[in-house]
């Protein structure tokens, strides 16, 4: 397989492209979860997220967020146009620090969840989720 | 707004002191997201429920926010303690100002 001077161009244009995007999708992430956690570190663990490994349609993807112990839990959708998706804030009678809704979800990427645990430490899972077809509409 | 808006909660009848249950709660609304166009091309408004919380006689249970990026009929599940006899009042948020309710009871038993 050879290819021209054009297509070799082309492919380079492409696939710097293609690292660029994802790099700023993530930058609206990091700043969404630097607001939430203060600038505090985050780690892993303490957290589960539960999502479908792919879902046929992006616009209801069944979720589950549960965190022992947490005030706060975060979702975001790290490829949606906008990527915040919930905030639950637990209040004193919450049985378990965990809740579970429907998301919309533009195409495959990462649920990154971010949970502000009792002791006032955050911790951070993800999950990358398979989406069949989009549910941003167009 | 949203026409036909109707929420719909589900709560079991009884429940033993300090148990905890689970209840599930759904609203129907369109839940546009402000990124869809219709045919010419313009955007539709957003229009959305963007805030959800649970009381338990006064007694924070649940206060969710929600993004556009929460499906048509938002649909929520969690778990609440149930400490007495009382009444569980949900409200629904909407970003036209309307705000939306709906209450159950529990019994001990």
């Amino acid at each position: 397989m050879e290819f021209t001077r054009r297509e070799t161009l082309a492919l380079g244009a492409g696939a710097a492209l293609m690292t660029v995007l994802p790099f700023r999708a993530n930058a609206a992430v990091d700043d969404l979860i630097n607001e939430f956690t203060g600038g505090a570190a985050v780690a892993d663990g303490g957290l589960e997220l539960t999502a479908p490994e792919i879902a046929e349609n992006g616009n209801t993807v069944p979720i589950a967020v549960s965190a022992e112990g947490a005030t706060a839990i975060m979702v975001l959708a790290a490829g949606n146009p906008t990527p915040p998706v919930a905030t639950f804030k637990f209040g004193k009678l919450a049985a378990a620090q965990e809740a579970s809704t429907r998301i919309r979800l533009a195409g495959t990427q990462d649920v990154v969840a971010i949970a502000q645990l009792a002791d006032g430490s955050f911790a951070r899972a993800s999950k990358t989720v398979k989406v069949t077809i989009g549910g941003c509409g167009g | 707004m949203a026409s036909g808006v109707k929420p719909r909660v589900k709560v079991p009848k009884k429940a033993a002191v300090g148990e905890a249950i689970t209840i599930k709660t759904l609203i129907s609304h369109k839940m546009e997201s402000g990124q869809r166009k219709d045919k010419s091309g313009n955007i539709i408004p957003r229009s959305i429920i963007n805030r959800f919380t649970c009381d338990f006689n006064g007694e924070n249970v649940i206060d969710v926010t929600l993004e556009p990026a929460i499906s048509t009929n938002p649909y929520l599940e969690f778990q609440a303690t149930v400490p007495s006899e009382g009444e569980f009042k949900f409200t629904w948020y909407d970003d036209d100002g309307s705000v939306y309710d709906a209450a159950k009871k529990i019994a001990i038993g």
